[in-house]
């Protein structure tokens, strides 16, 4: 087989990303596009009706996911895309509201968006690719950022100490939280469709190389580079206390499923809590004659 | 959603809102209730809002009112959360709204720009209370006019009604809603704390009787529909998430199929349109309370509350002999250029009271060109006018 033929081998991924779109404006290296693999092998396997799927992003590199995607896609503004998802959440229960976002979207700008989101327990799958990084504007330290890191805006060293997410997230309610890398492809595509069919607030961390904006500045190497580390260092722990998985420089990168609890929906809580108070509306009713004599209202 | 019409017109069927949500009726109730109400009869099954006085009253009565027709309030963690839900809610082919006061208006400002960029049809009720920053929670002021006009960065025009009444909050919330369908704009309601405070009688009427504007939505099937192709009018059609269309909505400039593209081309297509869309329909859009202007040698323009106070002025001033006419504006963005254009030459003053220090004023003033004098009464908030202030500014506008 020559090298042509194999070029137009069907990757059934295709399918489901805008054609028109690509090239992504991903950089050699990048471990964004790595996750979007895992995840539409996961909408596949998921059985899903994909017309039924909203994906939402903020903005940053991760910001773009959404726009890739051959479904309904929503890029919203910085931080903001669990609000925006929540309304879409709420408003038409039937859609599978997946948020794909960047560390800096969701764990800084949109931080206060992320707590509430979990405490309510929102219909939502939450994918959060961790690049350590501010990388859309040019690699500012984040939230994120492992301390001692150099970055655009931390020229000797960042001092800050780095959030731990799975930790925040779970303290706050969500009732599934996983962290996998960039390296395990299979294992993220193994949560991601678990995550899918799972229902209330759920928080996938993905940890994902930035070659050009966090590696190179830190000596840390190429994305291969980061694979290897990333193999070398992580640590599958599944069901691990979410307090011991902070990351920490050089030491073992704490992956696996840390929490998979039960817990009712907001919408399932506000429908139990409300009962008959709350009147589903059916479309187009038959019109009916307006009662003769409703003159004066009788609440006020 | 609402029964259609069957004498309807292109390009959109007129409909009437459906009774199940219209509390028809008469009713002693306050502005902030009354807007709550004009939601529902306009179709708002949804809304997202976060606490702030003096608008709260608002959501805390539809929280109430929501459920009994399918729908639901959510209290969001803050502002800018509030006003971002509202859109997810609209995407998804619900009728949305937010409340406020300044300090929440503020933090809404970077998604009025995204409703404007994104041509998502919503309203946000502002009840407007003294600044700035925390100013004054209960009392009342209208300084958030021209952040109504102008907040969001980059260039967008979009709608603002004031009403006068808790009657008028009801009516022109209808409007807000119908306003948002037919240019698919966010549009501002401004309120202000003495109207949303204040009890009054409130006439709902049937449900046949309130005409409603029904989502624009798209004709055509997947595949041949494009998100942003819009025909004369300049407004696109719209499609849900979960109907099979696969839009995509971006805050960045694109083109008609909503894709992201980033050149001064793009820019220049869409910013103009977002533009002309509502500027070719300011006529349409111009929506005045006129009385005694034939012959007037004043004309006193005011809106919301300060114009119930203007209105004591006037009679003051008639009783005086003087010639006063009274604009009362109901829409004032788009400012009604027109018209205070037209009456400029015939009159001797325009008389702008308005409790900021001086906003709307300069409109007016721009407008008439120098073609008479243009008196603001400005007042930082907190009350309202004495009717003796506005009555002064009358008299000097008179003696030219």
């Amino acid at each position: 087989m020559s090298a042509t033929t194999e070029l137009n081998v069907h990757n059934p991924v295709e399918d489901l990303l805008r054609q028109d779109r690509i090239p992504t404006i991903w950089c050699p290296g990048c471990g964004i596009g790595t996750t979007v693999n895992s995840f539409v092998y996961a909408l596949m396997k998921s059985g899903l009706d994909l017309q039924k799927v909203a994906m939402v992003s903020g903005i940053g590199c991760s910001g773009r996911v959404s726009g890739y995607m051959a479904t309904d896609s929503f890029h919203t503004t910085h931080g903001r895309a669990i609000p925006f998802a929540t309304g879409l959440a709420l408003a038409n229960p039937e859609l599978t509201v997946v948020v794909y976002s960047g560390d800096g979207d969701l764990a800084s700008i949109g931080g206060n968006h992320l707590i509430h989101a979990a405490r309510r327990n929102m219909n939502l799958l939450v994918v959060c690719v961790n690049n350590m990084i501010y990388a859309m504007t040019g690699g500012q330290a984040a939230a994120t950022t492992p301390p001692a890191s150099t970055s655009s805006t931390t020229p000797f060293g960042s001092y800050e100490p780095e959030i731990n997410l799975p930790q925040l997230v779970d303290a706050a309610g969500a009732c599934y939280v996983a962290r996998w890398t960039a390296f395990h492809v299979k294992q993220l595509e193994t949560a991601m469709t678990e995550a899918l069919k799972k229902k209330g607030f759920r928080f996938i961390e993905i940890i994902t190389p930035c070659p050009t904006l966090f590696q190179r500045r830190n000596n840390m190497g190429d994305g291969l580079a980061a694979m290897k580390d990333y193999k070398e260092r992580s640590k599958i722990r599944h069901g691990a206390p979410t307090h011991e998985v902070a990351m920490i420089p050089g030491q073992e990168i704490v992956v696996g499923k840390f929490v998979d609890r039960e817990r009712l929906d907001y919408l399932t809580l506000m429908r139990q809590r409300l009962g008959e108070h709350y009147h589903e509306w059916i479309d187009a009713p038959p019109q009916q004659e307006e009662e003769a004599g409703k003159e004066n209202c009788d609440i006020c | 959603m609402p029964v259609i019409d069957e004498t309807t017109t292109a390009p959109c069927k007129r409909v009437h809102a459906d009774p199940r949500a219209v509390l028809t009726g008469t009713h002693f109730i306050n502005g902030d209730a009354a807007a709550c109400e004009g939601a529902l009869a306009a179709g708002a099954r949804f809304a997202a809002g976060y606490p702030i006085t003096p608008s709260t009253e608002i959501v805390e009565r539809f929280a109430a009112r929501a459920p009994q027709v399918g729908g639901l309030f959510i209290q969001m963690e803050d502002e800018l959360a509030a006003s971002i839900t509202l859109q997810g809610m609209v995407w998804a082919g619900q009728k949305s709204f937010t409340v406020t006061s300044g300090p929440g208006f503020s933090l809404m400002m970077e998604h009025i720009g995204f409703a404007a960029m994104t041509e998502t049809p919503c309203v946000f009720m502002n009840v407007q209370r003294g600044g700035p920053s925390t100013g004054l929670p209960t009392l009342p002021a209208q300084g958030d006019m021209m952040q109504a006009r102008f907040g969001s960065h980059g260039d967008y025009l979009t709608i603002s009604l004031v009403p006068d009444s808790p009657q008028e909050c009801f009516e022109l919330a209808v409007k807000s809603f119908n306003l948002a369908e037919q240019f698919r704009v966010p549009v501002m309601l401004m309120m202000d704390e003495c109207v949303g405070h204040m009890t009054e009688k409130v006439v709902i009427p049937k449900a046949e009787e309130i005409e409603i504007y029904p989502r624009r939505h798209a004709s055509k099937p997947p595949g041949e529909f494009e998100l942003y192709k819009t025909g004369e009018d300049l407004v696109p059609e719209m499609a849900h998430a979960g109907e099979g269309y696969k839009i995509f909505v971006t805050g960045l400039t694109h083109d008609q199929r909503g894709y992201p593209l980033m050149n001064a081309v793009a820019q220049r297509e869409l910013v103009v349109r977002l533009f002309e869309k509502i500027r070719r329909a300011a006529d349409e859009l111009t929506m005045i309370d006129e009385d005694q202007i034939e012959g007037a040698d004043v004309i006193v323009v005011s809106y919301g509350i300060t114009s119930r106070v203007a209105e004591r002025s006037i009679q003051m001033a008639r009783a005086k002999g003087l010639k006063v006419g009274r604009m009362r504006l109901q829409i004032v963005w788009p400012f009604p250029e027109k018209r205070i254009r037209e009456l400029a030459p015939k009159v001797k003053a325009f008389v702008v009271p308005e409790l900021n220090m001086g906003q709307v004023v300069l409109e007016v003033e721009r407008c008439a060109g120098g073609a008479c004098k243009t008196i603001g009464v400005p007042h930082p908030g907190g009350t309202v006018h004495k009717p003796a202030e506005i009555l002064a500014a009358i008299e000097k506008g008179v003696r030219g």
